[in-house]
């Protein structure tokens, strides 16, 4: 690890005076990223400023018909919500499935987002669910959050605060395993909200992505069997040593499927 | 009357140690001034050195010393190979320079170009970067096919066509002759997949000097620390080896990957001298994957020969191994001694010829992983086998037992004479915990849910216990392969052992005490196990290939025979008998046919508190050693039964059951035993479906340099295992034991594939290469479609 000044704000107001302030600055949060990018000298940022003093930006709300999570609530957190398992089930999911238990305890929804890995699994679900970031600036909507490969729409000084979700009336993800690293080789979120069908995958792209024509063949008809035959492009995705695009593409029509299945029986 | 000690489940007295978090390892030791190493490796497959500034690295904060190849002396030699291996034409293999430091030229990413010593490890690392080399980029090669090719990068000048040796084994002309008179010909092409070790514990040492007396002392993860020190001090730093201690103090799992001499602690050992403080090196995990030395990786091409009626005729195999950028300590015999000459496997196979090509690449050094040789063996014969019995409609289990070896001793066409062995017996107790019989019906039940099921045998036999030190000095071993125990009667009668054999998660602080305290009957508790020190051990070869308890153990129990034969000659002066009417036995010597009786720590009390003792006779104490030279090897065999279930959407396969029944001789404690076999079978199903050593192709990177592409096995990857044994004991050696360390790695990788392609067959799948990954598998589906619609 380089050195580094390290500040630990007690607001948002000055953390985000900090990180416009500091150049090359990094804001850390659970730190599931960032501590072994830092370890494997992977990263030298000038200065990390430490959002864990921000009390306000944790915690779960149901507001109206969409669940609020801040930013540093920790993916265990979520997994365990009662409000989380009783409104909007598949998030809790979804969290309880990111990592593993060290990750989770310390792991935040902000912090996850914020880094917008390839595979991670959060950004499906904002994408799948069409939630909105809120930022101590603007609300921003999933689709315009996740812009490209570990980038987003924040700009620099820009805090995430919370993550609005809308319940959704079904919905389901489901991950297949890169059997060495664990993260989504291809994840599939399939969501039905309020007359509006979402289908979006990580782990096959650079970034996570919406499935349009499986989403229209959704809306007419809510099956498995309806999206069997569509698939998504090689073209675009991800080949490496765990999977070629072929296979994923190939995986996303299964995986698809399997999600969409898997929202009918609410399993 | 004590309880038997022996085969029972002692509960392991280490594990107190180690849960509790109070062991103690390389990186716990910290002398006095210590200071902190960090190597500087090559990022390049292969270049020429043109220059290395260290300068500024010298003069950054905390630095104490930076040094390069060309600061060592030249009396310092490199790091020596331990076997030697005659080629086909009687030459001797070609033994290139493996330097301490690069002398010129880096030969593998990961490859040791310099080291800093500073005081703390993040100013080590620091001044590393401010190391400047000027590298002039070589093309690579990685793969053994491409290293023989023409035109292919040279790793070696002294190595034409990157060729180390060429080696055979077998009668060839009788082999060729039996092909020519088959009814059956089976044939298949492997890649045994390389392996990186990933011991849970990174190696590490610490080093330090003396100068009062000029010695040195060594802290080193070390599978056998004598061997370490012997290596060290003869034949690279050319130290008196008397002056140099190695300990190996807990050591957190090697499976092979700690029996070897490697730079960093030669280098640490002669810069502790230096810099004259002692000197700390522990490897970060991305170290490890590119510099412990790996394992397998052949390039093989198969085939067997049958009767009409399923007999085995004959066996052809030609092997290419690939030795990585230096021959490691023992890398030449493991594709060679300890592979080829168990191709016979459980088979009455009359001919059998095996060519093994040897060859450089610039990839890291490539030696004994749990198995080292034995995997391969096993599973060239047990795909063949499998194969062999579904393209000729025999079952798995008729076409074995067809063969099986019955009658022992039996001399196989390889060199190896099997002592004793039951093979029949282990595979009909797989049939039966395997539950073959309901197999049909499972199947169905998979093929309802869209799933497809197969099973796989695997009949292996290993080659253990090594070895006789006469026999392996004639295969080209520089070194014996005996074992030392020293046994330490106390006063009180308590015991403390010290043995060669080193414990690095095998269990031996319980396993050797149960023996010890079932001779001398005493508890267990009341016996120490001592390992891993130069300074209070006699002597040792170290653990490997599941010798400890056959040749360790063996040790301890002549020395055990010696103290109780010297205490029933202090028994009977006591006692006032004849010294051949003394009988020992539940820890009381007694005058045969009366009830007079001593017990053993009477007899230890008095033998170091001799008033009333043969002094004219006996000296005073009871501490006895013995060295134990084995006259074979032992042959440990079983038989596994492999159960999956295949997505044929996803390609994922799935481990519903594995069954090995396993026949280690005489087992000491089951418990143990079933954690070794637990252990071996992860290790071998993680070869079957998940672990692979990729280098890229054209620059020689390590493309799975961290556990996110280097998959080992999680516990969720594992079904809960049926494994049981049957004892047929080991006819050489006092307690009829065989091994059993490495056994689940050899015989697991087989039964998985045999699995697989059982499950996929009717789709005309003969083969999969492992690692048997989803997406493999998937593919493997689709050509197997596309094939079926063009015919």
């Amino acid at each position: 690890m380089y050195a580094f000044e390290y500040h630990r704000p007690s607001s948002i107001k000055e953390a985000a005076s900090l990180a416009r302030k500091l150049a090359d600055a990094k804001l850390i949060a659970g730190g599931q990223s960032m501590v072994p990018a830092l370890k494997l000298r992977l990263a030298r940022p000038t200065a990390m400023i430490d959002l864990n003093d921000l009390p306000e930006l944790r915690g779960i709300s149901v507001v109206g018909t969409n669940v609020v999570i801040g930013a540093l609530t920790r993916h265990a957190e979520v997994a365990a919500s009662k409000d989380v398992l009783m409104t909007l089930p598949v998030l809790a999911k979804v969290a309880a499935g990111i990592g593993d238990h060290q990750v989770r305890n310390m792991g935040t929804l902000g912090g996850a987002i914020a880094n917008n890995d390839p595979a991670a699994d959060y950004p499906a679900a904002l994408l799948g669910l069409g939630a909105t970031v809120t930022t101590n600036k603007r609300d921003i909507p999933a689709d315009k959050f996740f812009t490209g490969m570990y980038e987003t729409a924040l700009k620099p000084g820009e805090i995430i605060a919370s993550v609005s979700f809308p319940m959704a009336k079904r919905a389901a993800y489901i991950k297949f395993r890169n059997p060495a690293s664990r993260f989504a080789l291809v994840g599939v979120f399939v969501s039905e909200t309020a007359g509006n069908v979402r289908v979006a995958v990580t782990g096959a792209a650079p970034c996570v992505f919406r499935v349009k024509n499986m989403e229209k063949a959704l809306a007419s008809k809510f099956a498995p069997e309806a999206i069997a035959r569509i698939r998504v492009p090689a073209d675009n995705l991800n080949s490496d040593l765990h999977a070629g695009a072929e296979y994923r593409s190939h995986l996303i029509t299964v995986l698809a499927q399997r999600a969409v299945e898997a929202a009918l029986s609410g399993k | 009357m004590n309880a038997p000690v022996i085969g029972t489940r002692v509960e392991r007295k280490e594990d107190y140690r180690f849960l509790t978090g109070s062991g103690t390892y390389t990186d716990d030791v910290a002398l006095p001034g210590q200071t902190c190493a960090y190597f500087l490796r090559s990022q390049h497959a292969h270049a020429k050195i043109n220059r290395i500034d260290i300068s500024k690295a010298k003069t950054a904060p905390g630095v104490i010393e930076v040094f390069t190849g060309a600061d060592l002396p030249g009396s310092v030699g490199g790091l020596p190979c331990g076997w030697l291996i005659t080629d086909v034409n009687g030459q001797p293999m070609k033994e290139p320079k493996h330097p301490l430091l690069a002398q010129g030229k880096v030969r593998y990413v990961g490859d040791h170009v310099a080291v800093v010593i500073a005081e703390t490890l993040n100013q080590a690392k620091d001044a590393c970067e401010l190391i400047e080399v000027d590298y002039e980029v070589l093309p690579a090669v990685v793969n053994v096919a491409d290293a023989r090719k023409p035109g292919a990068a040279q790793v070696h000048d002294i190595a034409p066509d990157n060729t180390c040796y060429v080696w055979a084994l077998g009668d060839k002309t009788a082999v060729d002759k039996a092909f020519a008179q088959a009814a059956h010909v089976t044939k298949l092409d492997f890649i045994n997949n390389r392996l990186i070790p990933n011991a849970i514990e990174p190696r590490a040492a610490v080093a330090s000097y003396s100068r009062g007396d000029d010695s040195y002392t060594l802290y080193v993860t070390s599978q056998n620390p004598h061997v370490a020190r012997l290596l060290m001090t003869a034949f690279v730093l050319g130290l008196p080896e008397h002056k140099l201690r190695v300990i190996a103090p807990d050591v957190g799992g090697g499976f092979g990957s700690k029996i070897f001499l490697y730079a960093e602690e030669t280098v640490l050992t002669w810069a502790s001298k230096q810099v004259n403080r002692p000197i700390k090196w522990t490897a970060e995990r991305s170290e490890s994957f590119v510099s412990d030395a790996h394992g397998r990786d052949h390039l093989t091409s198969a085939e067997l020969a049958l009767d009409k009626n399923g007999g085995f005729l004959a066996l052809r195999v030609h092997t290419t191994a690939n030795m990585g950028a230096y021959l490691s300590t023992f890398a030449s015999c493991i594709p060679t001694i300890l592979y080829a000459t168990l191709l016979a496997g459980q088979y009455t196979t009359p001919a059998i010829y095996c060519e093994v090509t040897a060859v450089f690449t610039n990839t890291a050094p490539v030696d004994a992983y749990r198995g080292a040789g034995r995997p391969e063996a096993s599973y060239v014969i047990e795909r063949l086998v499998s194969t062999a019995a579904r393209e000729m409609k025999i079952p798995d289990a008729d076409i074995r037992r067809r063969n099986f070896i019955k009658e022992f001793p039996y001399q196989t066409p390889v060199a190896l004479c099997y002592d004793t062995g039951d093979y029949e017996a282990t595979l009909t107790e797989a049939l039966k915990l395997a539950d073959v019989a309901g197999f049909e019906a499972r199947r169905k039940e998979a093929a309802a849910r869209g799933k497809l099921r197969g099973l796989g045998y695997s009949a292996y036999i290993e080659a253990c216990g090594l070895a006789p030190s006469n026999v392996a000095g004639s295969l080209g071993a520089r070194a014996g392969l005996f074992e030392a125990g020293e046994v330490r009667v106390h006063p009180t009668g308590k015991v403390t052992v010290f043995t060669g054999s080193h414990s690095h998660g095998q269990g031996h602080e319980t396993t050797f005490a149960q023996v010890v305290a079932d001779r001398l009957g005493l508890g267990v508790d009341d016996v120490d196990i001592v390992h891993g020190d130069t300074g209070r051990i006699l002597f040792g070869m170290g653990t490997y290939g599941s010798r400890s308890i056959a040749v360790g153990g063996t040790a301890i129990v002549k020395a055990l025979d010696k103290i109780v034969a010297k205490g029933k000659r202090i028994a009977a002066h006591l006692l006032e008998a004849p010294d051949a009417d003394i009988e020992f036995k539940d820890g009381k010597f007694t005058v045969a046919g009366t009830d007079r009786q001593v017990p053993f720590a009477q007899v230890a009390l008095s033998a170091y508190v001799p008033h009333h003792y043969p002094l004219d006779k006996l000296e005073p104490g009871l501490n006895e050693s013995a060295v134990y030279d084995p006259t074979n090897f032992t042959f440990p065999a079983g038989s596994h039964i492999c159960e999956v279930e295949v997505d044929p959407d996803t390609g994922a396969t799935k481990i519903v059951n594995f069954t090995a029944v396993d026949d280690f001789g005489k087992t000491i404690n089951p418990m143990i035993v079933e954690g070794q076999v637990h252990g071996g079978l992860a290790q071998g199903i993680g070869q079957a479906l998940l672990e692979a050593c990729v280098y890229d192709r054209e620059t020689g990177q390590l493309l799975t340099g961290t556990y996110l592409d280097y998959a080992v096995p999680r516990a969720d990857d594992l079904p809960s295992f049926k494994v049981t044994t049957r004892e047929t004991p080991c006819t050489h050696n006092p307690l009829g034991v065989k091994g059993c360390g490495e056994a689940g790695a050899i015989g697991a990788p087989a039964a998985v594939i045999n699995a697989i392609v059982d499950a996929l067959a009717h789709l005309g799948i003969r083969d999969i290469e492992m690692p048997a990954t989803p997406q493999r598998v998937w593919q493997a589906l689709q050509s197997a479609k596309k094939e079926r619609i063009a015919t």
